[in-house]
C-alpha cells in the first residue's frame, strides 16, 4: 500500500490554505494583499500559507516590482491522484483473489 | 454517499460475478474467508463492531462496521492511524442480483488524511474540495 503524498495532503489539510488555493483556482492570479482581504488572517499569515503551498508545488509566484502575484498550479495535485490510483490497483488485485476464492467455494 | 463529492474522488471497483449474492456475502463477512482474499481480521457483521485488518506488509487498519444489510450492503470504516500517513476512509460493498449472478461494487470513499484534531472540522471542507477537483484537473492540461 502506498504512502500518502505528504506535502500535498498536509498543505491542503489546513482550511485556510485550502481556501487560498481554491480562490486562486477560481479567480486566477492574485497579489498577497488581495488574498489577505478574503482570508480572514493577517498578511504575514497569508504569506506563510502561500510559502507552504509553493513548497508543495501547488502555487507559483511571479514578482512584479514590489508586488508578488500568486497563481494556482493545479498539476501539483497529481501526486494525490496517483496515490488514489494505487488504491484502485490494490482493490483490483483483491477482487481477483475474491473471484478465485468464490470458484473454490463451488468445489 | 451518492453525491458528487464522493463519486468524484472515491475509488470504485465493480465486477459482474457468476455467483449468488448469498455466497459472495459469506466471502465478505466470514473472517476465515476474508483472510483468503483480503486480510486477516476479527470481523463480525454487527453494526458498531470494531475490528482490525492486518496486512501482509505489517500494517493494521482500524475498522468499525457501519452498515449491514445481509446479501445487499456492507459498510465499514477503513482507517490507518499514522501521524504522517494517516488515512480515514469508508469502504462500502453493494451486491445487486443479476440474471447471471451478482454485480459487486466496492467504493472506498473519503480520502481525507489530516491531523486527528482537525478531522471533524476539515471533513466537510475536504468533501467540497474533492467535488471541485475534477474540474481543476480538467483545466490542468
Amino acid at each position: 500500500m502506498q504512502t500518502v503524498p505528504d506535502e500535498v495532503f498536509k498543505s491542503l489539510a489546513d482550511p485556510t490554505r485550502r481556501a487560498i488555493f481554491e480562490r486562486l483556482i477560481r479567480d486566477g492570479e492574485q497579489t498577497v494583499r488581495a488574498l489577505t482581504d478574503h482570508a480572514g488572517v493577517s498578511q504575514p499569515m497569508v504569506s506563510k500559507h502561500l510559502g507552504i503551498l509553493k513548497q508543495a508545488g501547488l502555487v507559483r509566484d511571479r514578482p512584479a516590482g514590489r508586488l508578488v502575484h500568486y497563481s494556482a498550479e493545479p498539476k501539483g495535485l497529481a501526486p494525490m491522484i496517483d496515490w488514489m490510483r494505487h488504491y484502485s490497483a490494490f482493490w483490483q488485485g483483491r477482487f481477483d483473489r475474491l473471484e478465485d476464492l468464490l470458484k473454490r467455494m463451488d468445489q | 454517499m451518492n453525491d458528487t463529492a464522493t463519486e468524484t474522488l472515491s475509488v470504485v471497483v465493480e465486477r459482474e460475478l457468476p455467483h449468488a449474492p448469498e455466497k459472495i456475502w459469506r466471502a465478505l463477512t466470514q473472517p476465515q474467508l476474508i483472510e483468503e482474499w483480503l486480510m486477516k481480521s476479527d470481523f463480525k457483521p454487527d453494526v458498531g463492531h470494531r475490528f482490525n485488518l492486518r496486512g501482509d506488509w505489517g500494517g493494521v487498519l482500524d475498522c468499525e462496521v457501519l452498515a449491514v444489510e445481509p446479501n445487499k450492503k456492507l459498510s465499514y470504516t477503513w482507517n490507518f492511524d499514522d501521524a504522517v500517513n494517516g488515512l480515514k476512509s469508508v469502504v462500502t460493498w453493494t451486491l445487486t442480483p443479476t440474471s447471471t449472478g451478482t454485480h459487486l461494487r466496492m467504493e472506498q470513499a473519503g480520502f481525507k488524511p489530516e491531523q486527528p484534531q482537525n478531522y471533524q472540522g476539515a471533513k466537510y471542507g475536504w468533501q467540497q474540495f474533492f467535488a471541485k477537483l475534477e474540474q481543476v484537473l480538467a483545466r490542468a492540461d
